[in-house]
């Protein structure tokens, strides 16, 4: 493994994410908190997901392979749902610092709207998500070793990388849709929501079988960067208005 | 190798986080009241309740970027640099007891006792500046820290140079280094004791922090640096907030002299200083007390006195504290700023470097680091809500071992386990 797969491999899984740190968060110190914390709030709920899963790991028989595997992906469940949770319970935390701010702020509103809340703190369990995936891989990836010498797949780093990548979008796309829903108290948003991360979930147990698992992420992907597009202002009149390059009062977030 | 111990030991985690204001304020109003006042003195109620939200944010990130940079250099050193992460069996006399024990409990006892040893040095440490500082022997503090930053500055910084050019197997002779050496500590002394640019001295002070944090990593057993840092922040937090705490008498000391405290071994991320600052140097006043570790401090007061000089350098200064308010008027509000002291800095620095060095495991790592920064933030906004001077060990340190803890051992395997099948949740 060489420094071109480490490199190759960073900038694709999280090439994207960093760009959008950069260009849209790293100006507005409230913007990197909310970050952060959003991704303080990912790894809590992944702690206790864990917790879970431990604790039935050590309550059974450990040479049983295929329980174990069994009891990997329950764990995985849910902690799905546990991510999902904390999404909605970081909805809550925000409205109220939001509604706190406001009330004190000498400026008409909120300093942050809903909007931009929502893009940054999935952007935020986006990064910890894609952090925590990819960089024990793409640490490994610097040293000495054969990729798939028990016959594993040749493409392991790439497609992870793929798949960190399709991932953390996902997150970003998930929390812009999820806070419009509750903003709207569109309360079957956050069912689809989770629907959704347990489809792509499942889909990435096809792995090794990347066809199967990666296209059809990539593809939802797409869908639900449409989705969160319209559901945070975004209109055909707006793109229209993007390639004509014409100055436009668009309120789409962030 | 323990006779800097001697001099620089102690508690480097002085009162570690104020808030102060440089809001201008009529000039009628006595000077006891406000600037050299650890907490902020609100111009009027309703300034002072949006401030902190105005200024939160932007305070909390001036506060984030330098104490992810020590991370890092840490981090980075622990990595690369394998000298600080062996263990050679020498260790430091303060913590005389011996981790290589038959029993698991013979080893828990050993660590506790020597947490209880180190502790006892920080605690008598600090009671003495308390003592020193009480009785105004500003002379000894000051050469104090001189020496202390002088050993840090150059024998530190040579040794972890050498160990970088031995990880890189990179050839260097004895002049260039006694020049890089030479040209570094003598700028750091310059820049951290008089005159300098504000950047450079925060940049000097985090290289002391990373060092000192290495030095740290390196000589102390593995569960007593566990159980220090938890019984640091207890100590921290018994210090600061207790009336009797050693930490608080200084503040009240400081308040009643209407001199500010800490001025140096504390990182400011405001580039105006109040007015009561420490005086230019030439009035050889240690503004700064630390509490523990000595140069730092010191350092920093002179340097944050002399930041202020450098920024503004027709202040006149009436007498020792007071100054006029009109060039305060023209201040804009970036004159305030947070200060953290750099106790903090070493032992953020001290848990993520831990937390890099045993297994090896990133999602520790980050996830120590992502800890630390929440602390520091909801630490940063108890102070904006108190408007007194915080510890800000406590938090952190709390879930930054909470975070070590519960990764390392719950959720590495559980990644792991989901890296090997690629399943991503």
């Amino acid at each position: 493994m060489t420094a071109a797969v480490f490199f190759g491999c960073a900038f694709i899984a999280f090439g994207p994410a960093f760009s959008l740190f950069i260009f849209t968060i790293a100006k507005d110190p409230l913007r990197v908190i909310i970050l952060i914390a959003g991704a303080f709030f990912w790894l809590v709920s992944l702690l206790l997901s864990s917790l879970v899963w431990f604790i039935a790991t050590k309550a059974t028989n450990a040479q049983d392979l295929t329980l174990q595997k069994n009891l990997l992906i329950f764990g995985s469940i849910f902690s799905v749902i546990l991510q999902e949770v904390f999404r909605f319970g970081y909805y809550r935390l925000l409205r109220k610092a939001n509604e706190g701010l406001a009330a004190i702020s000498e400026e008409d509103g909120p300093p942050l709207s809903v909007r931009e809340m929502a893009y940054v703190a999935g952007l935020g369990f986006g990064i910890m998500s894609g952090a925590f995936s990819m960089i024990n891989t793409l640490s490994d990836s610097l040293g000495p070793g054969t990729v798939g010498m028990f016959g594993d797949s040749q493409y392991y780093f790439i497609t992870s990388a793929l798949m960190t990548l399709a991932l953390t979008m996902l997150h970003t796309f998930w929390g812009v849709v999820f806070f419009e829903g509750c903003e709207r108290k569109r309360w079957w948003v956050i069912a689809v929501v989770l629907c959704v991360h347990l489809m792509v979930f499942s889909l990435s147990l096809l792995n090794p079988f990347y066809v199967g698992s990666i296209l059809p992420v990539y593809a939802i992907m797409l869908l639900m960067a449409v989705w969160a597009f319209f559901s945070s202002g975004g209109s055909l009149h707006n793109i229209t208005l993007l390639w004509t390059c014409r100055k436009s009062n668009a309120e789409t977030s962030s | 190798m323990y006779y800097f111990y001697v001099i620089s030991n102690a508690r480097k985690c002085s009162i570690t986080l104020q808030r102060r204001t440089v809001a201008p304020e009529p000039a009628a109003e006595p000077p006891s009241l406000d600037r050299s006042a650890v907490e902020r003195e609100p111009v009027d109620l309703e300034e002072e309740e949006e401030l902190p939200l105005k200024y939160g944010a932007k305070h909390v990130i001036m506060l984030f970027v330098p104490v992810t940079l020590c991370m890092v250099v840490v981090v980075a050193t622990i990595k690369s640099v394998s000298f600080y992460t062996e263990k050679n069996g020498q260790q430091l006399i303060y913590t005389p007891f011996t981790e290589d024990t038959d029993t698991v409990g013979e080893r828990l006892l050993n660590s506790v006792l020597n947490t209880i040893i180190m502790i006892s040095v920080i605690v008598v440490m600090t009671i003495f500046l308390v003592v020193l500082y009480k009785y105004r022997c500003y002379k000894f503090i000051h050469g104090w820290l001189i020496l202390s930053s002088l050993m840090m500055l150059f024998w530190f910084s040579f040794m972890y140079l050498g160990e970088v050019f031995k990880t890189y197997n990179l050839a260097m002779d004895y002049p260039t280094v006694a020049m890089i050496i030479w040209n570094f500590g003598v700028v750091g002394m310059i820049c951290i004791h008089w005159k300098g640019p504000l950047q450079l001295q925060q940049a000097y002070l985090i290289a002391i922090s990373a060092l000192m944090a290495l030095v740290f990593i390196k000589y102390l057993p593995e569960w007593s640096a566990w159980v220090i840092l938890g019984a640091i922040s207890v100590y921290d937090l018994v210090a600061v907030l207790c009336p009797k705490g050693p930490l608080r008498m200084l503040v009240e000391t400081a308040q009643e002299r209407n001199e500010p405290i800490f001025p140096a071994l504390i990182y400011s991320s405001a580039m105006i200083w109040m007015v009561g600052m420490a005086n230019p140097a030439r009035h050889a006043e240690p503004t700064n007390q630390d509490t523990g570790s000595s140069d730092e401090e010191a350092h920093r007061s002179e340097g944050s006195a002399l930041a202020r000089d450098w920024v503004e350098p027709e202040t006149q200064v009436s007498s020792g504290m007071n100054r006029s308010y009109s060039t305060e008027d023209d201040l804009d509000e970036e004159d305030r700023g947070v200060k953290l002291g750099l106790g903090d800095f070493i032992f953020y620095s001290v848990l993520v470097g831990k937390a890099a060095a045993t297994g090896g495991d990133w999602n520790t790592t980050l996830a120590c680091f992502v800890a630390i920064l929440i602390g520091l933030c909801l630490t940063l906004l108890l102070l904006a809500i108190f408007k007194k001077a915080l510890p800000a060990l406590p938090i952190s340190i709390t879930f930054g071992l909470v975070f070590y803890f519960s990764t390392d051992n719950l959720v590495r395997p559980f990644m792991d386990n989901l890296a090997a099948h690629q399943f991503y949740i």
